[in-house]
């Protein structure tokens, strides 16, 4: 039953994101959109779905959040002409094409006829998927297939990122050259976060084998003590034609392809034989999170730039 | 008051998407566009999660948790790859927003852009970025 506490929690969802949507100041904006997504997560939590808070506070809020950030500051350092504000009359069409969007959401939520799910399908193979938290067996195991070629696109976004790189920029270090004050918020947060993180990181990677959290969530956190490092101007970006690089962001793809491979010349594609389920889900689970922990690091880093001026 | 637990969420998660859909559609900067999509990004996944959770059930189900957590990740993905594109975009010239938003709008200004094309030829530099490079190569020379 929905406490005053969850009225207030969705309303208050509902008033940051209109403040991060429509508010004028874009840094604000941002901010507002971050907490959003740390708001979003306790939502989650009420909603029974802790993996997926794991993933909307790290993911959502934390990364997408970085992102937005340097996008802005890159994009004010470039001073763009403004954009001018649209007509008055196409703002109220968006304005009457949203509400009537989601008031039809509105009505069709009590319309819907109601599902079991498949919770008890899940529960009923679970023994047999080598891992105890049934989101991960899910998600790895059930339906590997979704998994495996999420992180193909996690690949080609960046991909895509690198080929906007220049070709005089081409193969250098990731992104631009960080620098800052050794004394300030930054570089005494670079000092201080990145082991939690990894130790954090590395715990959420190995308690998805049997409690939430799992690759995604751990490959984040990892990600996150990475970035803050070369942010804080710690460590610099590495090489985009890194060896090491590399191999970090194919491990876990690749050893997922050839699970596939070879579970396809053994059987199907992408079963686990049970009892080797366990062993061969840890390991696949270890590497991706080293290859998410590696692409979402340098999705955030960015292309090769002139680094020239900068570099310290 | 008998509201059951996914009710708030669910109406919430609807709210986000109409919210979203305004702010990409009304919005004329890139960056706030990106941020509204992912608005209402989040939205859908709320009122798909909140709507797994009706019934009598014990637990969350695992299978729309796992599609959640799989469209977040590809969410970021696509965020990262957009955000990427709009600061080329601006650095190439372009302004906030897209030209073809407004008659007359989206004009390229006049820091630059030409003298570093002259320089180029056909070389698709990015311009006002690249002036202080061609004048190092200059002097380089």
């Amino acid at each position: 039953m929905a406490t005053p506490f969850d009225l207030a929690l969705s309303l208050l969802v509902l008033v940051i994101a209109a403040f991060a949507v429509l508010g004028r100041h874009g840094f604000m904006a941002v901010v507002f959109f971050i907490t959003f997504g740390l708001l979003l997560a306790l939502a989650w939590l009420r909603l029974d779905a802790v993996d997926v808070a794991l993933a909307e506070a790290a993911i959502g809020a934390g990364l997408t959040g970085v992102l937005l950030l340097v996008a802005r500051s890159r994009l004010k350092a470039l001073e763009p002409p403004l954009a001018p504000a649209p007509h008055p009359v196409l703002r109220a069409g968006a304005g009457v094409g949203a509400a009537a969007v989601t008031t039809g959401l509105v009505l069709a939520i009590p319309a819907l006829p109601l599902s079991t799910g498949l919770q008890a399908e899940v529960m009923e193979q679970l023994p047999l998927t080598g891992t105890d938290n049934p989101v991960t067996a899910v998600l790895l195991n059930l339906r590997g297939w979704d998994t495996l070629l999420e992180t193909l696109v996690l690949l080609a976004a960046l991909l895509g990122v690198w080929t906007l790189a220049r070709e005089i920029d081409w193969p250098g270090r990731a992104g631009r050259a960080h620098r800052t004050r050794p004394d300030g918020v930054l570089a005494q947060f670079g000092r201080v976060l990145p082991p939690l993180a990894l130790v954090i990181g590395v715990y959420l990677v190995w308690v998805g084998g049997h409690r939430p959290g799992g690759a995604f969530q751990g490959g984040t956190v990892l990600a996150a003590a990475w970035i803050v490092t070369v942010m804080a101007g710690l460590l610099p970006a590495p090489r985009v034609d890194d060896r090491t690089l590399r191999t970090a962001l194919l491990a876990g793809p690749v050893a997922f392809v050839v699970l596939a491979v070879a579970g396809l010349l053994a059987d199907s594609v992408l079963v686990f034989p049970p009892d080797r389920a366990k062993l061969l889900l840890l390991g696949l689970e270890a590497l991706l999170a080293v290859s998410i922990a590696a692409t979402l690091a340098m999705l955030v880093f960015g292309a090769p730039e002139d680094r020239s001026g900068r570099d310290p | 008051m008998n509201l059951p637990i996914w009710m708030p969420y669910a109406l919430c998660g609807a709210g986000l998407i109409g919210l979203g859909l305004y702010g990409l559609l009304a919005r004329p900067q890139l960056l706030r566009r990106i941020l509204a999509f992912n608005v209402m990004g989040a939205g859908i996944f709320l009122l798909f999660g909140a709507l797994a959770r009706r019934g009598e059930i014990a637990y969350a189900d695992p299978v729309p948790q796992a599609m959640i957590i799989t469209g977040i990740v590809v969410a970021v993905s696509a965020t990262a790859l957009a955000l990427a594109l709009i600061v080329a975009h601006a650095g190439a010239g372009g302004g906030e927003g897209l030209p073809s938003d407004t008659p007359g709008g989206g004009k390229r200004d006049e820091r630059g852009d030409d003298d570093a094309r002259d320089d180029a030829g056909h070389d698709r530099r990015i311009p006002g970025r690249d002036r202080r490079r061609n004048e190092r190569e200059g002097a380089a020379r």
